[in-house]
């Protein structure tokens, strides 16, 4: 980060500085310095809440795959070529994320919001295809509600699409935070969780690319 | 095929209203307000009245500023407990409410009287007994008293996420806010407290009832899930120096047990209620007759959420009572270890019984097997815990407060609603019960004799550390009394009944054998009734004659965890000086080397929390989605979501989170206790104290 803190940091800094840095002052270190921590662990927690709500989907999925009640099947209705090009899009959004954090820890802050913005770009190129498919899919007839089947596949994959929205919606939140303070702990703490929650969403696509879409498909 | 009777109001068709009338209220009319029903307008209108005196006293009072500034954006999590737990209360009162009515109707048509509900209602009552008792009274209750006392016992100074802690509960209070909407706003769902499909679909149950219990759940369930996290992520960070796992005491462990099953189970719900709506919302087939659904897959799925909230709600339970005992008894707990281990047991099992609530799907022999084992191993660890509490107890001096009164009933109470859990995990012997009012009885036994009994011993026991007096013996003798004998009073005669053949949820029955049975069981619901309103009695007189129930010690019981070693009620910032934690028991440690009640050399400013408005904003708002919802009112479900996530982003623009408390308030503060614990004859002849820094 080229830019030196903007002033309220280093008020903040100097807050910090009088308090934490007091060798008599054992406990109170404790309570600032375990933010990141704390959070990260927070968010763990919670992530594991959303693989249990994923999990539950797709014992549905599982469950209603082969009630078609006479409609089409995944075999019928599956592209894989153009999955595999929304897959690659979502797999290379995780790619430039893990190159926003490198930036991040080497302080680069025009890195972070560049690389942020491809991955960025990458989720908006998903979701735009994933849009594009349900309203292909609909217009053929192959609703949600036109089967158990496919009211399933909805639910599941469009769950996965309502996170990444989720998570594009952060990141132009994101910009803002990067914009207006730069590198300060709480924005390293937002991009770390972040980070978290988009290479989470990253193992969930695999799992429904493959359980899915190329089991579906064969 | 219509098989439930739809009025009118409620059918009101989109068709026959102008398109802004459509646009602006979506299926809501005028008449969707059941103005011919005696009974909801009354309810509804003491509910309303009820609304405008306590606005118009707090006005009076001039209030306001106090409420706004002390509770609704309060982020302490001893406030947050607190409301939790007034919100339990007045759910209790309601559900209780529906229980009564329940009681008397089967009371008054089963020997040839046709009863005073119709059918049509009665469903709804059944309906919202049970959502209101587990999601708005027992639930509240039990995340209320973990709130206000877990982050005592481990030595914090507050939840790891404050602002959080004061959106979940804003979130669970939005639910309830919907739940008795629907009493007087359309109707609440009349398809039982799970709403099984295919009756919950929108084809048998076209108006708006399910929809409120779904959103109802939804917003409420988001509000738990998070403070879950929350608990847990403050139990793993957050405990005093030297206080290791096996340190804590049990229930911080039971309250971590519960969270994590909450964290686990939860989600499951979510997804649950979420493809029911998708089938009423959007025409899916999850569980519709047709296209392929399968209802029978929403009963697995609502049970594998289901039966861990027992645990979730039964656990906390349990760690009150391990409390109270070893409290109670001037004992430590016998077996601290098993006592921890046979909780996290039970957590584990609670996941692999699940289909024990529907053995007569028809799952086959070994299916039906493997679960009735699994259910029934889990009484080994519950036993174990029976046996501690009783050993704790031997040649222990047993005081017979309030607390260890509703402990001991609950030993009583409980022991017999496992024993007929038991015989009802036998497949065979489920085949005949299943659905019967057996069922109602051995559910009730567990349920009030386990989390009723351990809420209520939880609000004696810790009522002094929150509010800083005693809650009043002779009133709360009444109410254990009636509570304990109204119990059994009410569900004896159900067991019998179950036996004989009586199935739940009947409106109308002509059979003057049963008919005794249900007298004697309205006489005992009666008499709980007793119980509730010396309850509601004793806090009220407590109040009234707080100066002479006042504690000034902090430690009223002669207790022997940390949140006693605080004042009562402790300072917003609970320990001014963290406390350093060797053994099990700190503060009965601490009273026994002599290290309690003395006072420090000096203080330090203390970080803490800034209020914020935003979690309860976000939770009312939340109340507007759901409304939205439910009356297809899309401008209001929409508008609603983007003003909560505008919200929730604009709070991360929030800077100013969090400030330091200066030393010399922390000392003005402690200086006061210090006199208080001097007055008592207890604070040890201080060092010459100053302000630190």
């Amino acid at each position: 980060m080229s830019k030196p803190a903007n002033p309220v940091d280093h008020y903040e800094n100097q807050i910090d500085s009088a308090y934490d840095h007091n060798p008599n002052d054992a406990h109170h270190a404790g309570d600032h310095h375990d933010e990141g921590p704390k959070v990260t662990l927070g968010f763990w927690i919670y992530l594991m809440s959303d693989c249990i709500l994923f999990a539950s989907i797709f014992a549905g999925y599982a469950v209603l795959k082969d009630a078609t009640a006479g409609g089409p099947n995944g075999r019928e209705l599956f592209d894989l070529n153009y999955v595999a090009i929304e897959t690659a899009l979502l797999l290379i959004s995780s790619l430039t994320y893990g190159m926003a954090m490198i930036s991040m820890e080497a302080n680069k802050l025009k890195g972070v919001i560049g690389w942020l913005a491809m991955t960025a770009l990458c989720g908006l190129g998903f979701m735009g295809m994933e849009i594009y498919e349900f309203a292909h899919l609909i217009h053929e007839g192959a609703g949600p509600d036109r089967s158990a089947f496919l009211s399933a596949f909805f639910t599941l994959v469009g769950t996965h699409g309502l996170h990444v929205t989720s998570g594009l919606i952060w990141m132009g939140a994101m910009f803002v935070h990067l914009f207006k303070r730069g590198l300060t702990p709480a924005n390293r703490i937002r991009m770390m969780t972040l980070s978290l929650f988009w290479h989470f969403l990253d193992i969930i696509w695999i799992g429904v690319f493959t359980i899915v879409y190329l089991m579906g498909a064969a | 095929m219509l098989t439930h009777a739809e009025p009118a109001a409620h059918a009101a068709s989109t068709a026959d209203v102008s398109p802004l009338v459509a646009f602006l209220f979506g299926k809501l009319r005028l008449d969707s307000i059941p103005w011919h029903e005696p009974i909801i307008m009354i309810a509804g209108g003491g509910m309303v009245g009820a609304a405008v005196l306590v606005v118009a006293l707090i006005t009076y009072f001039k209030q306001w500023k106090y409420l706004w500034t002390e509770w609704l954006t309060s982020v302490d999590h001893k406030k947050i407990g607190a409301m939790y737990i007034i919100l339990a209360l007045i759910m209790l009162l309601r559900g209780f409410a529906d229980a009564l009515l329940m009681r008397t109707q089967q009371a008054l048509a089963s020997n040839g009287g046709a009863g005073y509900l119709p059918p049509d209602h009665f469903d709804q009552i059944f309906s919202a007994h049970g959502v209101i008792m587990i999601f708005f009274m027992a639930m509240p209750f039990v995340i209320g008293l973990m709130n206000v006392v877990m982050p005592l016992q481990i030595g914090a100074r507050d939840v790891a996420f404050p602002y959080l802690n004061s959106m979940s509960f804003w979130l669970t209070a939005a639910g309830a806010i919907l739940i008795n909407v629907s009493l007087v706003v359309g109707e609440f769902s009349h398809a039982g407290w799970l709403a099984y499909p295919p009756l919950s679909e929108i084809e048998f149950s076209p108006g708006v009832g399910t929809d409120y219990y779904i959103w109802a759940l939804q917003i409420s369930g988001l509000g738990t899930l998070l403070s879950g996290v929350n608990l847990i992520a403050t139990i793993f960070k957050m405990r005093a120096p030297g206080m290791t796992l096996m340190r804590m005491p049990v229930f911080t462990w039971t309250t971590l047990a519960a969270n994590m099953l909450i964290v686990a189970a939860f989600p499951i719900l979510t997804v649950t209620l979420a493809m029911l709506g998708a089938d009423r919302y959007l025409g899916m087939h999850f569980f519709t007759n047709d296209g392929g659904g399968n209802a029978m897959m929403y009963v697995n799925l609502i049970w594998a959420w289901g039966h861990p909230e027992v645990y979730i709600l039964v656990l906390p339970a349990f760690g009150i009572f391990s409390e109270v005992v070893a409290t109670f008894s001037r004992k430590r707990l016998f077996g601290y270890d098993a006592m921890v281990y046979a909780t996290l047991c039970i957590c584990v099992l609670s996941f692999i019984v699940w289909l024990h609530h529907f053995f007569t799907m028809g799952a086959g022999a070994n299916v039906n097997a493997f679960f009735g084992i699994a259910t029934m191993i889990i009484s080994i660890p519950t036993g174990v815990k029976i046996f501690n509490w009783l050993f704790t107890m031997y040649r222990g001096r047993v005081r017979l407060e309030l607390p260890m009164l509703w402990t001991l009933g609950f030993i009583i109470t409980f022991v017999i609603g496992g024993m007929t859990g038991v015989l009802l995990a036998v497949p065979g012997a489920d085949y005949v019960l299943h659905n019967s009012v057996f069922l109602i009885a051995h559910f009730h036994n567990v349920i009030i004799g386990g989390v009723v009994f351990g809420c209520i011993a939880g609000l004696n026991y810790w009522f002094p550390k929150a509010f800083g007096f005693k809650l009043h013996t002779g009133l709360g003798k009444v109410s254990f009394w009636c509570w304990l004998i109204g119990f059994w009073v009410a569900f004896l005669p159900l067991y019998a009944l179950g036996l004989m053949g009586m199935t739940r949820r009947l409106d109308f029955m002509n059979n003057p054998v049963w008919h005794v049975y249900l007298i004697v069981a309205l006489c005992g619901a009666l008499l709980i009734f007793v119980g509730i309103l010396a309850q509601i009695a004793q806090i009220v007189y407590s109040i009234w004659k707080r100066d002479e129930l006042r504690d000034l010690t902090g430690d009223p019981w002669d207790a022997r965890t940390l949140e006693w070693a605080t004042s009562s009620p402790p300072p917003f910032y609970n320990f001014a000086v963290v406390p350093k934690v060797g053994n099990h028991d700190a503060f009965w440690d601490a009273k026994q080397t002599g290290t309690a009640y003395v006072q420090p050399k000096s203080y330090e400013p203390i970080h803490m929390p800034h209020n914020t408005y935003s979690g309860f904003l976000i939770g009312i708002v939340s109340a507007g989605l759901g409304f939205g919802l439910v009356w297809h009112i899309w401008w209001m479900a929409g508008g609603a979501l983007l003003v909560m996530i505008g919200l929730g982003i604009a709070h991360t623009f929030n800077e100013n989170r969090d400030y330091y408390v200066p030393a010399e308030e922390v000392k003005a503060i402690e200086d006061a206790h210090f006199a208080n614990l001097k007055a008592a004859g207890l604070a040890k002849a201080g060092q010459p104290v100053k302000a630190g820094k």
